[in-house]
């Protein structure tokens, strides 16, 4: 499923979508930017309650599907124009990550 | 054996949201070239690491990328503190990240650790008070 469809087909928030039509094949969850790193995939979706500028740059280099904020958490103006000119997806949710992970459990297996 | 393309990047020490600029720079710079996707993945996020360790433990410093046919070369060099145990520095787990600093997702003690695993090659060569220097090749 797409980033876009899964976006609307759920109680998500769309923070920013440049690049709707990414692919969801996974699902990472992790809040410590290294361990991210190391064990990510590409096309994951990332779901972390970490905001900050540096988590746009570590979506980029991992290359996952998008990132996706949990438990209310925002994330600030500046770093989500740098999340659209990179073409980093950006979504939001009050859920936890758990039940985050259950709406991406029927969608990527 | 002759080199294709360099690139030289400045790291700014005092810049915390610019800690990415290179290494972003130089994913664009791979994507140019039509590298094998994971090739490129594997030296962008090396070079992150050793980018954000450049700002956090050492106040900044300077990368050297050098590209040949056969390997890209990623020489990260400060003038920072230096190491003084490299063995320990090099364990899962092991970080002197301060607690400002962990509050933004570093200090995992996973960055060396991921250096060595997404590059082919890896050295570090270190001096207390002068600074560090580490090579890292990625095979093409
Ligand atoms: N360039 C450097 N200059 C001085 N010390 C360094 C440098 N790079 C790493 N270190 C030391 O090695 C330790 C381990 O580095 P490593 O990158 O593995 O973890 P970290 O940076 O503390 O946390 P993480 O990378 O998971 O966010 C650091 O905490 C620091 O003490
Ligand atoms: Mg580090």
């Amino acid at each position: 499923m797409t980033v876009g469809e899964f976006a609307k087909q759920n109680p998500l928030n769309v923070l920013c979508m440049p690049e709707a039509e990414r692919e969801i094949t996974g699902c990472y969850i992790g809040d410590l930017l290294s361990w991210v790193m190391g064990n990510a995939r590409e096309g994951d979706a990332w779901v972390t309650i970490m905001s900050n500028t540096n988590i746009v740059a570590v979506a980029t280099l991992t290359n996952v599907s998008c990132i996706i904020l949990a438990e209310n958490v925002t994330l600030d103006e500046q770093a989500l124009n740098t999340a659209k000119e990179n073409g980093v997806n950006v979504l939001s949710s009050n859920l936890s990550a758990f039940n985050i992970a259950l709406l991406l459990k029927d969608t990527v297996v | 054996m002759s080199e294709l393309l360099n690139f030289h990047f400045v790291v700014d020490g005092t810049n915390f949201t610019a800690a990415g600029n290179a290494s972003g720079q130089l994913k664009k710079n791979l994507r140019q070239l039509n590298l094998a996707p994971e090739t490129i993945r594997r030296a962008s996020i090396a070079m992150y690491e050793g980018e954000i360790n450049m700002v956090i433990h050492a106040g900044g410093g300077e990368a050297d990328v050098n590209i040949t046919e056969k390997e890209i070369e990623i020489i990260l060099t400060d003038n920072g503190p230096g190491i003084s145990d490299i063995s320990k520095a090099m364990q899962e787990g092991y970080s002197t990240a301060p607690e400002n600093i962990r509050s933004l997702g570093f200090g995992a003690g996973m960055g060396l650790p991921n250096m060595k695993r997404y590059s082919d090659q890896m050295t570090i060569e270190s001096e207390l008070g002068k600074g560090t220097k580490i090579t890292m090749k990625i095979n093409i």
